[in-house]
């Protein structure tokens, strides 16, 4: 099977664009990670696009319609928060097949402000608990303080962090400090998490062209390519609470565990990560879960600046969910974005020196749904 | 009396319940009623049972921002029921500040009208157990 590789990779800058469409969004990224690979439409073998608030409206097919209909096969994707990876991830795994030698991976998300969910019908929210994502992912964290005793003030350190980092990146949505006492003062929306503790929901759109080794080689490719050492996905195991409770930890460490093992490296390799901060809380939980530290260190990891841009394992230095934003489905691909950007030495600012290897993680999923998780691990060329 | 407000909510002769079924295979309890073990994914082998109403808190959050028309604050809780079932439920008659991880609650039935509802539903909340040591 042939090693692949991303030649072309980009991302317009998050933010809120209500008079633009979700395909004329994708399309844009699409051009853009066609013009960083020196590529273009008519060489793309196949397309796959991961979009969710449109996810059955063939949005695939409509970018093509607006950057030229080549006849390729599209795939449209759509699997919670990691949509944009499992695009990202079914081209890969096309060009492993050996289908294809060189494909397009889009992710493309248009949102409005608030709460997710909430729509249609009567709801037991208030009644029976409560069905809103801040809540769940508040749960995640109060375990995690049931276990470890974790504080308020070191979840929100998460947002202090991430806030931070961003300001150093002109594709965050957001690039303002959030002092620890802004973020705790900010308003409650589910205990531990504030306001300033939940991701924002904003419009974006990331692309990646993927590429067999041997094409690569024979193009020239090489020097800014950047090697998938490992694609792994998960769903959700049995998890005790699951109905009760989503649980977001299982997978991850299930898919992480094969990511490692099939790169042949643990986590005492990798140089950065871009992780699943959808919330301040999920943040410490994943540390554990991926590996950066051993289980209840997550606290402690925060506390001496392990993970901020400088410290031995930065985490989210883009700004993370938190503060770059997250659209949905262009979530995935823009974290693919970030490492590669730091393989490649051209992140700036935020650069994580020396950077050879990094790791990208989405998980999502809703109430009574269950869970999807991608983690990549990409590796300087 | 009112319709459910959740279909795993029964009314019975005398009383309201929570129905349940018991994996013959691997015991788990689930909420509400199904044929395959999501656990041990064995089949035909799940029997009827009246969930516990009794049970201790595993986790909770202070819900302060919900849905539009949603009263708030409100603590969302998860109890481990007494017979191992696991439940996501509304813990009341109690102060946020006072609210304790293993503490143990009860099951009540009450009426209640949903945000957004024009009538009342059955549901059931979670309690303080007076008198019990926390």
């Amino acid at each position: 099977m042939s090693d692949v590789y991303v030649v072309g990779i980009d991302m317009i800058r998050f933010g809120r664009y209500p008079d633009r469409t979700v395909p004329g969004l994708a399309a844009e990224a699409a051009l853009m990670a066609l013009g960083d690979a020196g590529l273009a439409i008519g060489d793309m073998q196949a397309l796959y696009c991961g979009n969710l608030g449109q996810a059955n409206g063939m949005v695939g097919q409509r970018m093509l319609a607006e950057i030229g209909q080549t006849g390729i096969a599209v795939t449209n994707v759509a699997n919670a928060c990691a949509t944009g990876a499992t695009a990202f991830r079914d081209g890969w795994t096309a060009i492993k097949a050996g289908l294809y030698d060189t494909v397009l991976a889009v992710g493309v998300e248009q949102m409005g402000k608030g709460l997710l969910g909430g729509a249609g019908g009567v709801s037991p929210e208030g009644l029976v608990g409560s069905y809103t994502m801040p809540a769940m992912f508040a749960h995640i964290g109060m375990e995690h303080t049931r276990k470890y005793g974790t504080t308020f003030a070191q979840f929100a350190q998460v947002s202090v962090k991430n806030h931070h980092q961003s300001t150093l990146n002109p594709k965050s949505m957001y690039r303002k400090e959030t002092p620890l006492e802004e973020v705790m003062g900010a308003e409650m929306i589910a205990y531990p998490n504030t306001k300033l503790m939940c991701s924002v929901n904003v419009d974006g759109s990331a692309a990646a062209v993927l590429m067999a080794g041997d094409k690569v080689r024979r193009l020239g490719l090489m020097d800014r390519a950047v090697r998938i050492r490992a694609s792994e996905m998960s769903s959700n195991p049995f998890a005790e609470r699951q109905m009760a409770m989503p649980d977001f930890s299982g997978a991850t460490r299930l898919a992480a565990r094969q990511a490692y093992e099939r790169a042949g490296l643990g986590p005492e390799d990798i140089d950065l990560v871009e992780l699943h901060d959808c919330f301040a809380t999920a943040e410490l939980v994943h540390y554990e879960n991926l590996g950066l530290c051993a289980d209840g260190e997550a606290g402690r990891l925060i506390d001496d600046g392990d993970t901020a841009l400088g410290g031995r394992i930065p985490v989210n230095v883009s700004g993370g969910l938190l503060s770059k934003g997250h659209p949905l489905g262009a979530t995935g691909i823009a974290n693919i974005y970030e490492v590669a950007t730091h393989l490649r030495s051209a992140a700036g600012a935020r650069q994580v020196e020396g950077a050879r290897i990094g790791l990208t993680h989405v998980v999502g999923g809703g109430p009574g749904m269950g869970t999807a998780c991608a983690i990549h691990i990409l590796e300087k060329a | 009396m009112s319709d459910p407000i959740l279909p795993f909510i029964k009314t019975g002769d005398r009383s309201p319940y929570l129905a349940g079924v018991r994996c013959g295979g691997c015991g788990h309890v689930f909420v509400g009623e199904r044929e395959i073990c999501a656990q041990c994914a064995a089949r035909g082998q799940m029997a009827p049972v009246r969930l516990a109403e009794t049970g201790r808190l595993y986790n909770f959050t202070v819900v302060h921002r919900s849905f539009p028309g949603v009263a708030t604050p409100f603590i969302d809780a998860i109890v481990d029921l007494d017979d191992g079932a696991h439940l996501k439920g509304t813990l009341v008659d109690i102060e946020p500040a006072a609210v304790r991880f293993d503490m143990p609650v009860r099951v009540v039935f009450r009426e209640a009208t949903p945000a957004g509802a024009d009538r009342p539903y059955l549901t059931f909340f979670f309690l303080p157990q007076e008198g019990a040591a926390s």
